[in-house]
């Protein structure tokens, strides 16, 4: 065991998996233990699962799933988490529409532009995240600068409210999110042989057959790629409908933080991230185990 | 010239400042096995590619059957082409990658799937029709990338470098399926190569590209006994170039400028350099008495022997000048005794001797 461990070749594959075990699985055990424990005052505000009886010393085991029986007996949180899904959907499909034909583009340029535009899609990476949205709060807002626009060139006499609805949240994700559609997609077709376009318009394949027909089944590892990479993270996103975002819709990363941070009932809130990633989690695992079947080399 | 089936009449394409094609002009005949024959870079894929329509010619035209297809789109032209990739679509099985062609000409499902087994009989592929095109070999997806070409019976079909993604016993064997095939189907075939070997075995014609430019357009022997200059002699095959001078003297009289030797020929043309291919040089160990004229032959030292089975190569050294000779091994000659070193008599019928 000991000669294992001063081996230089463990460490090395398997740093990672301690990595994942020590900032993923014990968290995520924590959070579970938390989900499962009876809320109370105190710090932290929940009873520990085994605690002793002052009086007559017994250990007593508090476990309840009550905080589950809770979130599901409310419509009010399966609500939320529906908005999230319909967000992400949403999104991930206007995402989809717009990243498909600039990665194709991207892919299939000279390889010095593709370079440079490759560069131009990491460009935004360089500005945290936060003040991204930030500024579009500033361009979006009452005396923003696209009301002050619409309203100099008189398209507009009031300035529009264009900010703090669901619109705004979909526009702020969407525009965070496309690099993540672009990239993988665009790993796919970079790769993407041009010869079966020739083949399929020498077969007789016009543009739109030769697009539905052969590109686009050809591109579906890479389209699946980007969706997940957008869909997972958007369900769980909490900064851009805090930030840009109203009342006419709450999401779900939204009410765990209200149960967390407002409502100080780590229990419920815990139950809530719990169900949520086993409510992803199950579909996706049906859906990759199905699609193996169906994958296909593309050399 | 517009009546002959495949007219490629002055097309030139240039790609960025380099120019791909030199006003080629072309004519290929009905039910022809035609070559394009060049090393890489010399066009020959990039006229493939035009008569196939995925580039457009700068200036020219090309007429297929009578009919003006220069500005056709690919998808409406009547002929198919097969990759050296074969670019068989991987998400589909074989019937289907064999049924796509059809399923976009709109035919009736029962035609389609009639025809589909039909071509699929011809190449023998049964029994893989329900396989992706990842599961089999080699030699297989080359038929079926084959069958998806023909199954639509076109007037033309391309093949850039049928065989030479596969290994050399089979390339062997399909070369002569795909010659049996053509004269089967009656289909005009130009095939893209770089093989020199392949194009003289399959083609009934063939032309020699170079740079963007037509070299030669001719049969096999024509191309191998005839060649028009100095690359056509040394891409095809070994040749012996000896440079002349020619000899006012006597009719058909040159004077070797590489050899302390005179050659006559048999034909006669103002030329400074000639041909003698190494099969048609005769060499025999040297004996000291015996004297050897200096017209059309010479003494020479064995610098290389390679014994190959049916003939042997051998480099001979004479005049500080270096040639080939091969000698087939018909009986078990005294040539085989032949060693490096030794010193041999050569000599060559004048009919031997082509002047470039």
């Amino acid at each position: 065991m000991i000669s294992i461990l001063k081996n230089f070749k463990f460490w090395f594959v398997f740093t990672p998996y301690f990595w994942l075990v020590a900032f993923f699985f014990i968290p995520l055990a924590i959070i579970m233990k938390i989900s499962l424990s009876v809320s109370e005052w105190g710090m932290p505000p929940y009873k520990d699962i085994l605690t002793t009886d002052e009086v007559t010393g017994n250990f007593i085991i508090n476990i309840t799933s009550g905080n589950y029986a809770f979130i599901f007996s409310d419509f009010f949180y399966l609500q939320s988490y529906l908005n999230s899904l319909s967000l992400a959907f949403t999104s991930t499909l206007i995402c989809l529409i717009i990243g498909y034909p600039i990665a194709f583009y991207v892919a299939k340029s000279k390889p010095k532009t593709r370079n440079l535009l490759l560069i131009l899609l990491i460009i935004p990476f360089w500005t945290s995240f936060l003040l991204r949205v930030y500024a579009w709060k500033v361009l979006l807002q009452g005396n923003g600068i696209l009301n002050m626009i619409l309203m100099k060139f008189g398209i507009i006499t009031e300035p529009l409210s264009l900010l703090h609805n669901h619109y705004a949240v979909i526009l702020g994700v969407v525009y965070t999110y496309l690099p993540f559609m672009i990239l993988p997609l665009y790993g796919y077709l970079v790769k993407f042989d041009l010869r079966f376009i020739d083949a399929a318009h020498d077969l007789g394949s016009r543009n739109i057959n030769t697009f539905f027909k052969v590109i686009l089944p050809l591109s579906l590892p890479g389209i699946i790629a980007g969706c997940m990479l957008v869909f997972i993270p958007v369900v769980g996103e909490f900064v851009i409908p805090e930030l840009l975002g109203g009342s006419d819709k709450l999401y779900f990363g939204k009410i765990i933080w209200n149960e967390f941070f407002v409502n100080r009932d780590w229990p419920v809130a815990s139950a809530l991230a719990m169900s949520g990633i086993l409510f992803l989690i199950i579909p996706i695992v049906i859906f990759q185990i199905s699609y193996s079947k169906y994958n296909f080399k593309n050399e | 010239m517009k009546d002959s089936f495949l007219y490629i009449e002055n097309v030139s394409k240039s790609f960025d400042d380099v120019k791909a094609l030199n006003n080629v002009s072309l004519t290929i005949k009905k039910s022809e096995l035609f070559s394009l024959l060049g090393s890489s870079g010399c066009g020959k894929s990039t006229l493939l590619r035009i008569i196939a329509g995925f580039e457009k010619p700068d200036s020219g035209k090309i007429f297929l059957d009578g009919e003006d297809i220069t500005d056709l789109p690919a998808y409406k032209r009547p002929l198919n082409i097969m990759f050296q990739s074969y670019a068989l679509f991987p998400h589909l099985n074989v019937f289907n990658n064999i049924s796509f062609g059809l399923k976009e000409d709109h035919l009736e499902k029962n035609e389609i799937i009639n025809k589909t087994e039909e071509i699929i009989n011809l190449l023998e592929l049964n029994g893989l029709e329900k396989r992706k095109v990842d599961e089999i070999s080699g030699g297989q997806q080359q038929r079926v990338a084959l069958a998806r070409c023909l199954v639509k019976k076109p007037k033309l079909l391309l093949l850039d470098e049928p065989l030479a993604a596969l290994d050399k016993k089979l390339r062997i064997q399909t070369q002569f399926q795909l010659v049996n095939l053509q004269y089967k189907l009656g289909i005009t075939f130009i095939i893209v190569t770089h093989d020199q070997e392949e194009a003289m075995s399959l083609s009934d014609r063939m032309a020699i590209m170079q740079e963007g430019n037509i070299l030669q357009i001719g049969n096999p022997v024509e191309i191998y006994e005839k060649p028009n200059n100095e690359y056509i002699a040394k891409f095809i095959g070994t040749a012996n170039i000896i440079s002349i001078e020619n000899n006012q003297k006597k009719k058909n009289f040159y004077t070797s400028l590489d050899l302390d030797i005179e050659i006559e020929t048999s034909i006669n043309k103002i030329s400074s350099k000639c041909l003698i291919r190494p099969e048609k040089i005769y060499i025999t160990k040297s004996t000291i008495d015996k004297k050897v004229s200096s017209v059309n032959s010479c003494k020479g030292t064995v610098k290389e022997v390679a014994y190959l089975g049916s003939y042997t190569k051998y480099l001979i050294e004479s005049n500080n000048f270096h040639f080939y000779v091969f000698q087939t091994n018909n009986f078990i000659s005294e040539n085989l005794n032949i060693k490096w070193d030794d010193v041999v008599d050569c000599s060559w019928d004048k009919e031997a001797i082509f002047l470039l």
